[in-house]
């Protein structure tokens, strides 16, 4: 069977700056991916271009076999996708926030309101389901944008910083949910937080100046009897001194 | 279509969820009450129309409805939420079109406010309701192309006071290009330029229509010249939307 995400020689350039420089990686399901790199690293780039968003300047993406740029409606719908920064209609409540994405989702009337209510179960909403988003803790924003990716029950995952801004009871949350869901799923987290690689996932792939530098299981990486934290210092400070 | 239905009823919403649809109305309908009597001098006319208010309506629109587009997309961009629309299970135009039809309904909810006019007209006189009906279909018409022009605008640039401006600029070019002024001048230099502008004219037509002369040929100019600027506004936005 054919990897839930496929990402082959993708490439993006702003004017003279390569941000994504030949990246090719493949996810299958089961799997969780740690994407890991400096500020500046290119994955959100990669995340975006991945989602249809950024345009890619070579090189192909597929999501479920449909690629994103051929097929961008049917690749979408196989994707749930956490932007940078979880941005939401700060003026909607949770629920009518909601429910605008189960409705542009294709789901009506019974079935929007159990997803809504599934999705809100996995990520704590209902607690605050009928304020208005822009009154919501930081947390509580970031769990929405997590809820509005979970609503569809997609194939594969692409959250950038999922955990961003949680607090240490919901971080450990979301890792759970996040394991919870692992087996029936192709997941890509970025994140900077080494700890969380260890946790939850089953790959690390570590990126700087859009280059993919390592690729293999947190295990692997740790076999020289280094911690994960030496390991990215090492691969990514010896990059920028080239 | 559906999701564009979707994206515009969301949108619609949003507009009088802050205060920028109430300040919108409000100035709307002051001015263009304080215009329709005051300068265009309703009751001394003697004349049981709509005449004064129609005529002011365009130029009142050139400045609002820039003010209302500017911040259609430059808006989405600020809140990082261009990110969340576009990369939903729908084609880029559906979003586009939903935009439009949004700030569209919204202008026509602004139109819909003055009928307290069309009741006094009615209780001084024996007023021609069929022109009218025309001369507020014109008005939305108008509205629709000065939006689609505007949200094209808001579409290339983030910052929404440079939106704002090059969607004033724009209009009044299409607002003036039927003007004896234009095309005097254009005719005596380039006369084929002339009829170019004339041709393009959103003024012309909407008085022609104002008058209550409803030609197929209007309706279509200012439908395809709708679709022309939206098509743009999606070009721009594919190109432009990660930046």
């Amino acid at each position: 069977m054919a990897a839930l995400i496929e990402i082959e020689r993708l490439t993006k350039r702003f004017g003279a700056f390569t941000a994504v420089d030949d990246v090719s990686f493949q996810v299958n399901r089961g799997e969780v991916v740690g994407f890991l790199g400096p500020n500046g690293a290119g994955k959100s780039t990669t995340m975006k271009m991945l989602a249809g968003f950024v345009t890619p300047s070579a090189g192909t993406a597929r999501i479920c076999g449909q690629d994103v740029i051929e097929a961008p409606v049917a690749a979408k719908r196989a994707l749930g996708y956490l932007p940078e920064g979880a941005p939401t209609y700060p003026e909607m409540t949770v629920t009518g926030f909601l429910h605008f994405i189960a409705r542009i989702r294709g789901f009506g009337g019974a079935e929007a309101h159990e997803r809504m209510a599934r999705a809100m179960a996995m990520t704590q909403l209902e607690g605050v389901r009928l304020q208005p988003i822009e009154t919501l803790s930081k947390g509580f924003k970031r769990r929405v944008g997590l809820a509005q990716a979970l609503l569809h029950d997609p194939p594969v995952l692409v959250l950038d910083e999922p955990t961003d801004g949680l607090d240490p009871n919901q971080k450990h949350e979301v890792r759970e949910l996040i394991r919870r869901m692992a087996p029936e799923k192709a997941i890509v987290i970025s994140t900077h937080i080494l700890e969380e690689v260890d946790a939850v996932c089953t790959r690390a792939i570590i990126i700087a100046r859009g280059k993919v530098l390592a690729d293999a299981t947190p295990k692997q990486l740790e076999a020289p009897g280094k911690t994960l934290e030496q390991v990215f210092r090492d691969l990514t400070l010896k990059q920028e001194a080239a | 279509m559906r999701a564009a239905l979707l994206v515009a009823r969301r949108e619609l919403a949003g507009y009088f969820a802050t205060p920028v649809a109430y300040v919108f109305i409000v100035i709307f309908l002051m001015i263009a009450g304080a215009m329709t009597f005051s300068l265009g001098g309703f009751f001394n006319r003697g004349q049981a129309d709509l005449g004064p208010f129609f005529g002011f309506v365009p130029w009142l629109f050139l400045f609002l409805v820039p003010a209302l587009t500017m911040r259609l997309w430059a808006e989405e961009r600020r809140l990082g939420t261009i990110e969340l629309l576009l990369t939903l299970p729908m084609a880029q135009w559906q979003a586009v079109l939903g935009k439009f039809l949004a700030a569209w309904a919204f202008c026509a909810i602004a139109l819909a406010l003055t009928f307290p006019l069309v009741l006094t007209v009615n209780y001084l006189g024996r007023p021609d309701n069929g022109v009218i009906a025309a001369g507020y279909g014109a008005c939305l018409l108008m509205a629709g192309a000065y939006l689609a022009i505007g949200s094209a605008m808001s579409a290339m640039t983030k910052n929404q006071v440079i939106a704002f401006v090059l969607a004033v600029a724009v209009c009044f070019l299409f607002a003036v290009a039927g003007s004896a002024l234009v095309t005097d001048f254009l005719s005596q230099r380039m006369p084929v330029l002339a009829e170019v502008a004339r041709a393009l004219s959103l003024t012309e037509r909407f008085n022609s229509l104002t008058r209550g002369v409803i030609a197929l040929r209007d309706a279509v100019f200012f439908a395809s010249f709708i679709g022309f600027w939206l098509f743009v506004n999606a070009v721009v936005l594919d190109h432009r939307k990660a930046d």
